[in-house]
């Protein structure tokens, strides 16, 4: 097992090189200099403090320098100070990241049961009523714009009903709530957002654990505990279910880029106060060094996520450890 | 063909797509309004006869502003796709078929570029380059491949260790005939399922980033545009965000349903 996780993480050496070079050459490609924003604003700038700016930020330096200037800085994760307001870039993801991070991990939770629970039921029923019923419910949120879904929802949820917040994740008199309160109000602004932000992985993920779970349920190992006189319930969810699953880890964790792409869009239209909208912020405003450490931050947590994938799969499924 | 035409769920898709193509294409036929023609004494009408789907804030009518839209969504599908079919397909033939070093390689850099949020990076491009449809294409086509990519190799190697490869081998059948002949034939069906489902999700894309501002530019219409100038008015005029998504919806249900009908058609395994 050692071994295997050992093998593991030093696999992930080319690709965080990889991620760091990508993220460098992107920026470094795309029209316009960082220092064009301080540059453009001031007309009366002269030859020699433009020179000197460029100084600053390295930029006078060959290529392979600076990437190796900024290599070395992001390994403390240094990512320098926003061009905005100049307060550092860790900070500013820090103080955005747990948001991000309690929306992703619940809509995480929220794919798994809701993929395995239609999963299952499709594929035990599989031709019947619910199959079809279910199976047109997965298309039609496979195939929903999300920040559509999200509007509608904001609407029929927010403004018609008035059951639940569509803006921000906790209310303006949070401070004064109870405990309980807290939890509350923190669930009632999350209900959307997670929903919406599950949607199209919940949807593929489910069609996955239909067609996992019906090739198991052909396999002589569930004849077998038939024959053994077991109730369909402890086949399906005793022997069957957790055979079907394995793979599903891996999926799952194939989906978190997803979730976190899709956060831009939905952090934004639920003004919810995440990483997703602060990148999305940074972009419009061309805030480099802030959108340089969210590609990083979001590269890694999936590649994080990845490797967890992989060992979880491992300590689940024996076979994989030997390969 | 005739199957795709038999499974009720794929043949209304195909129908669905055949008229938004058919609108497109006769678009000055269906509507007598001009997409970008302004009237601000018919601003934000609900749908009547006049106006089947209602006005914008701007007076425009959205029944043609769709239509009109229609043809730049379907565009970047299909061309986002083909993008995404000549940079996926071909590294994944490359690394399956050649294997060794180059195989190595080329998935790493697919490893690494599935690490980064795919609409975190057009986002990005789209952001510093200009916003237009050709930058659009092209942005989700460099962005959307990987997948693809590890599909084709895992085919390619499956295909390659085959019997009746390694007998046209013996034969001495020339590599480019081998390919061609015997492997391409043999990959081509997961190909065209991931074709169908992807151009689905380029329109779902396109339309994000046009909510966003950052896709199609003003006076071109496209549906994701029309449901961002919606937004604004999403209390007082519900049909201009209704009547868009929908046809977002609709659209893309239908190249899914078409994927999944090919799917069930290729893998026999599924067919009993």
């Amino acid at each position: 097992m050692l071994s295997y996780v050992s093998r593991r993480l030093l696999y992930s050496i080319p690709i965080i090189i990889g991620i760091t070079l990508i993220t460098f050459f992107i920026m470094y490609w795309t029209p316009g200099k960082p220092t064009d924003v301080s540059m453009e604003l001031n007309p009366k700038i002269s030859a020699e403090a433009k020179e000197r700016l460029l100084k600053l930020y390295g930029l006078d330096k060959p290529v392979y320098e600076q990437y190796w200037n900024w290599l070395r800085r992001i390994a403390v994760l240094d990512f320098g100070n926003s061009f905005k307001d100049g307060i550092p870039v860790i900070s500013k993801i820090a103080q955005r990241l747990p948001a991000t991070l309690l929306l992703n991990f619940l809509s995480l939770g929220f794919i798994f049961i809701g993929a395995t629970l239609i999963g299952v039921v499709c594929a035990v029923k599989k031709g019947g009523f619910w199959d079809r019923f279910l199976t047109f419910l997965v298309f039609l949120g496979f195939s929903t714009p999300s920040f559509w879904a999200a509007l509608i929802l904001m609407i029929v949820f927010g403004l018609w009903l008035g059951w639940l917040p569509i803006s921000g994740i906790v209310s303006f008199r949070f401070y004064e709530l109870s405990t309980l309160g807290k939890v509350l109000d923190l669930t009632k602004h999350l209900i959307l957002p997670v929903f919406v932000s599950s949607i199209a992985s919940l949807a593929a993920l489910s069609r996955y654990v239909r067609s996992s779970l019906m090739d198991t349920l052909k396999q002589d190992y569930i004849k077998t505990a038939y024959a053994k006189g077991l109730s369909q319930k402890d086949v399906v969810f005793g022997h069957a279910l957790k055979n079907a699953l394995l793979p599903l880890i891996t999926i799952l964790c194939l989906s978190i880029p997803g979730l976190i792409g899709g956060s831009f869009i939905i952090e934004t239209i639920f003004s919810y106060p995440g990483m997703g909208r602060l990148g999305y912020e940074a972009i419009i405003a061309r805030d480099y060094p802030v959108i340089m450490g969210i590609g990083i931050i979001s590269a890694f947590l999936t590649l994080a996520g990845n490797i967890a994938a992989d060992i979880l799969y491992a300590v689940a499924d024996p076979r994989i450890r030997y390969k | 063909m005739k199957k795709l035409i038999s499974d009720n769920s794929s043949f209304l898709g195909l129908i669905f797509i055949g008229l938004i193509i058919l609108s497109a294409a006769l678009a000055p036929l269906l509507t007598s309004y001009d997409p970008s023609a302004q009237d601000l004494t018919q601003r934000l009408l609900p749908p009547s006869f006049a106006h089947i789907f209602g006005t914008d804030d701007l007076g425009r009518d959205v029944f043609s502003r769709i239509i009109y839209g229609s043809r730049v969504s379907m565009t970047v599908g299909f061309f986002a796709v083909i993008m995404t079919l000549i940079i996926g397909a071909t590294l994944g033939i490359v690394s399956g078929y050649f294997g060794g070093w180059i195989d190595s390689v080329l998935m790493r850099f697919t490893d690494i570029m599935l690490c980064f949020p795919t609409f975190f990076l057009i986002l990005l491009i789209i952001a510093f380059f200009e916003p237009s449809i050709v930058n659009v294409m092209i942005v989700i086509g460099l962005t959307s491949w990987t997948g693809l990519a590890r599909i084709v190799r895992s085919e390619v190697l499956s295909v390659r260790e085959r019997e009746f490869i390694l007998a046209s081998q013996m034969l001495a059948v020339s590599k480019k005939r081998l390919f061609f002949v015997h492997i391409l034939p043999n990959i081509i069906s997961p190909i065209i399922v991931y074709c169908a489902v992807g151009i689905g999700s380029a329109i779902l894309t396109e339309s994000g980033l046009s909510f966003l501002g950052l896709g199609v530019q003003p006076p071109t219409s496209s549906w994701g545009q029309i449901l961002s100038g919606g937004k604004d008015y999403i209390y007082s005029a519900w049909w201009l965000s209704v009547f868009p998504g929908v046809i977002i919806l609709f659209t893309v249900l239908s190249f899914n349903l078409i994927g999944e009908t090919l799917r069930d058609i290729f893998d026999p395994k599924e067919r009993v």
